[in-house]
Order: C-alpha cells, then sequence, then structure tokens
C-alpha cells in the first residue's frame, strides 16, 4: 500500500513517501517517515512487507555507515545504490529473502561528477529505482506501490530535469493530489527530502 | 584432551541435523542465549519444508474444527500515552472459535515495576516471550546499572520475533512503560513491525476501541479522565466485539512505575457503570441512556 515517488531537478533529488503504517483496515500510524539518511548525500526510501522494511533499511544504513568510517570519504550514489541492489539479490536466493522496494536518491558531489559550466551546481543529482528482485535503474522520476500507477504517466509528461526546487514541489504535488483523486484508498500524509550539495533535509511539501 | 577442548570450544560445535537437536540445554532459551559460551543457538524446526504449513496444517480451526491445536485469538487492548503517563487497558476473553475458552485472562503482562506488555493473539506466544524480556531486561540492569528505556526493551522483542519471522509466531503488543525520556509506547508485531506512538489499540475489538478512544482522546487529559477513557473504550469492544468481553483490567503508568488501577466487569459497566469513581458518569455506560434516556446525561 506504501507509495514513494523520486524525481531529479537542476542539482537536486526529492524523494517522498506517505506516512501511514497500515494493518488490516487500520491506520496504526500516520507519521511515519519511511525516508531513511544514508549519508551526507545519500537517501533511501523504503517499501514492502512489515518487519523486512525497517530490518533491511538500518541493516543497508549501518553498513554504509561502517563503510563511510572505514573510507573516510562518502561512497559515491552509484556505488551504494550498486551495494543496495546486490543485498537485495544476494537475500532473494536466501531461505527468507527480503521483500523491500527501494528510491534510492543521492547527489555525487565528486569532482568527475561536476558538468562542466555547472559548476555552481556542486555535482550531479542521482535516482535509483530499485525493486526486491534486485533490479536496479537510474531513472530521471520513480515511483513505487499503487502511485506508480498514476504518477510514471504524469511525470512522463510533467517531469522537467532541468526544474528548480520550486518546480520540482510543484510536480511532486501534481503526483500526490492525482493519487489522492484517483486511487481508492489513498493516504492523506506525505514527508520529502531533497538531497542537494548541501546534504540531505526536510522539505515542506506545499499545500 | 585434546578431543574433550575441541568438544567444548566454541567453534567446533557438532553439526547435527535439526532433527536431533533434542539435547539443547535450558540455558540456550534463557539469560545464557547470543552470550553463552557453546555458540549461536539454533532454531529447532519441524521436519518439513515449510513451518508455517506445519502450524497452518495443525492450527486451522475454520477447515479442521478438530484441529489438535487452537490458537486463541480475539482480544481487544489498548494503551496511550498522556501529560500523566500511561494508559493500559485490556479486556479478559480468549476465545477458540466460537467457544468462550476463559472470561479471566489476564492479558497484560508484568514485565517489571516500570514495563507492562499487552497481550494480542497467540496467548502463549505473548506470555512465553515477554516473560522472557522481563528476563534479558533484568539482564540489562545487571550489566549496566542501569534500567532499560522502552526504546531498548521494545527493539530487543521486535528483534526476536522477527528471526522468527515465518514461523508461526502470532503476537500483537504494545510494550509500555517510563523511562528517562518520560512515558512511551511501542507497538510489536510478529511480522516484525515496531512503532513509536501516543495511542494503539489492537485486537479483533481495536477497531471499535479506537472509535470511543480518537474521540476522547486529547494529551491534556486528567488522571481520572483518562482512566475513564480507557476503561469506556474497552467496554465498547467488550460490548460490539463478540470476541471481546467479559472483565476489563486498568492499569496506569506514571513516573515511579505501574499501578494496577481495577478490573471491572463488562455487564457491571453497561447496566450500573464503574460506580462512584471520579471521572465516571454515574450511570450505567449502556443500558439506562438507550432504555430511559429521558433519565440520563450523556458525558461529553
Amino acid at each position: 500500500m506504501d507509495i514513494l515517488f523520486g524525481l531529479c531537478g537542476k542539482g537536486f533529488v526529492i524523494l517522498a513517501g506517505d506516512t501511514t503504517v497500515a494493518h488490516s483496515i487500520v491506520k496504526m500510524k500516520n507519521d511515519e517517515d519511511k525516508i531513511k539518511t544514508l549519508g551526507p548525500h545519500l537517501a533511501m526510501a523504503y517499501s514492502g512487507e512489515p518487519g523486512d522494511t525497517i530490518q533491511f533499511a538500518e541493516y543497508i544504513e549501518r553498513n554504509l555507515r561502517l563503510d563511510q568510517i572505514r573510507n573516510v570519504h562518502e561512497r559515491r550514489p552509484e556505488a551504494s545504490a550498486s551495494w543496495i541492489r546486490s543485498s537485495l539479490a544476494s537475500s532473494l536466493r536466501s531461505r527468507r529473502p527480503y521483500s523491500v522496494n527501494i528510491l534510492v536518491g543521492g547527489f555525487d558531489i565528486s569532482s568527475a561528477a561536476i558538468v562542466e559550466g555547472q559548476e555552481e551546481l556542486g555535482g550531479t543529482p542521482k535516482l535509483y529505482w530499485l525493486d526486491y528482485l534486485g533490479t536496479k535503474v537510474e531513472v530521471p522520476f520513480g515511483a513505487h506501490g499503487y502511485g506508480s500507477y498514476f504518477a510514471l504517466s504524469l511525470l512522463d509528461r510533467y517531469h522537467d530535469p532541468n526544474a528548480s526546487v520550486e518546480e520540482a514541489m510543484g510536480t511532486l504535488k501534481r503526483c500526490i493530489d492525482e493519487v489522492s483523486k484517483r486511487l481508492v484508498v489513498s493516504p492523506s500524509k506525505y514527508k520529502a527530502k531533497i538531497i542537494d550539495k548541501d546534504g540531505v533535509r526536510d522539505i515542506e511539501i506545499p499545500v | 584432551m585434546n578431543s574433550l577442548v575441541s568438544k567444548f570450544s566454541t567453534n567446533n560445535i557438532p553439526k547435527q541435523d535439526v532433527e536431533d537437536n533434542e539435547e539443547y540445554s535450558d540455558s540456550m532459551w534463557a539469560s545464557s542465549a547470543g552470550y553463552a559460551t557453546n555458540g549461536l543457538p539454533t532454531f529447532r524446526l519441524p521436519s518439513l519444508q515449510q513451518p508455517t504449513d506445519f502450524l497452518r496444517l495443525h492450527t486451522d480451526d475454520h477447515a479442521d474444527p478438530s484441529c489438535r491445536i487452537k490458537i486463541k485469538h480475539g482480544t481487544t487492548t489498548l494503551a496511550f500515552r498522556f501529560k500523566g503517563g500511561v494508559i493500559v487497558a485490556v479486556d479478559s476473553r480468549a476465545t477458540a472459535g466460537s467457544y468462550i475458552a476463559s472470561g479471566t485472562v489476564e492479558k497484560v503482562i508484568r514485565i517489571n515495576k516500570f514495563l507492562l506488555g499487552t497481550m494480542a493473539g497467540g496467548a502463549a506466544d505473548c506470555q512465553y516471550w515477554e516473560t522472557y524480556l522481563g528476563i534479558m531486561c533484568r539482564l540489562h540492569e545487571l550489566r549496566n546499572r542501569e534500567r532499560i528505556s522502552v526504546a531498548a526493551a521494545s527493539k530487543y522483542l521486535s528483534n526476536l520475533v522477527y528471526s522468527y519471522k515465518g514461523m508461526g509466531l502470532s503476537m500483537g503488543t504494545m510494550i509500555c512503560g517510563w523511562d528517562k525520556t518520560g512515558p512511551a509506547i511501542f507497538y510489536v508485531d510478529s511480522d516484525g513491525t515496531r512503532l513509536k506512538g501516543d495511542l494503539f489499540s489492537v485486537g479483533s475489538g481495536s477497531t471499535f476501541a479506537y472509535g470511543v478512544l480518537d474521540q476522547g482522546y486529547h494529551w491534556d487529559l486528567s488522571d481520572e479522565d483518562a482512566q475513564e477513557l480507557g476503561r469506556r473504550s474497552i467496554y465498547a469492544a467488550g460490548h460490539r466485539d463478540a470476541f471481546s468481553g467479559n472483565t476489563i483490567n486498568l492499569f496506569h503508568i506514571k513516573q515511579d512505575g505501574w499501578d494496577f488501577i481495577g478490573n471491572y466487569d463488562v455487564s457491571k459497566m453497561h447496566y450500573d457503570g464503574p460506580g462512584n469513581i471520579p471521572g465516571a458518569p454515574g450511570t450505567g455506560y449502556g443500558y439506562e441512556v438507550r432504555t430511559n434516556p429521558e433519565a440520563c446525561v450523556v458525558a461529553d
């Protein structure tokens, strides 16, 4: 039931997820944060089997932290996403695989990622779509859950890779409103995080 | 000598099939689990591909009413946090199918003086693992010279049940208590979910309890009003849900530990109310107001 969105703009990535935790017909909680900060310029939104989601997310969080302590430098988004993918892939063939779908958003600040003529952006935004089967694909925008049925076509039409933060938040708002309008049981609240050269932080979704 | 050493050293546990793991010492399941020198404990499983299938085969009373194991389901439990601490209220009915197996079940498990756990789902699972949690909390106290936080205790339980995920554990519990951070409630269930929150209700009657609880709840409730809200909510569930009822057990957790407030008969609540208690309406919760509404003032 969880809904996740992610989209890249000019010099930033936005991740958003609904905040409801439901058990059968009951909403147990409506302020759960389904986005985990994994590093100075890396965050991940997760959904899937209850229990698995948190256990897997914390496993990833701690291992990426260990990696950063060992290597001093933060791991680049591509490498982090690849490691998360391989964790999911090896789990898939285990006795009890993790059923977790993920959007990884990162901002690559390495010198190789700084585009000529756009030095002021400080790097390149990155977004990866991962599913529980171990699929990984880099995308300009992505969605998981029932939201994807409505949002992907919308984003095909309205997403702009050169959008400003305000424009991108407007597009995200379009996705949320479309889901609220058309999905039978739609969540009421969402939380969003933005990742850019300054790091990861919460961002208000416009009303 | 070498054979003796290797027999008892950590890295040389004789490899055995799961079936003949009968002689696991009791210590594996108690305080030394995970810390003992004789290696990590392993799971004892039914000799089948899918342990869940085994459980379903022996517990599905819908398909087979004569099945050997009937898991007791059907409950209403609730807990909420407010300025005066935590209120924990539960019913006391145990059902096996349509049969009321007991009307005097203790669904609040007293983990220690500052921690309470509630019981929904499999009675045995909750009772066993929350008692076990009590042992681990005590050991934490002895090791760290400090009481365990509610967050840590609940995470201990959630990690534990997560390690058994898919093997048929059935529990929905709220770990409630008072620690350094003040009053706290965590919802923990057998699929590994662990949620921090202000207000939870679990069990087949939870929707009915939520109906009353959500409407009457706010943070600044007085102690009396909070206790009354807990009582009234469980009564509501006991009245509407066939699998909940008999009596209400009410607890209040404050800074210096939990207090047992009382045991209340649901039928008596219906006709007479809880009696002359501060916060109570003074009449029955349900009967008088439906039969002679003029004589009653409905509480707001």
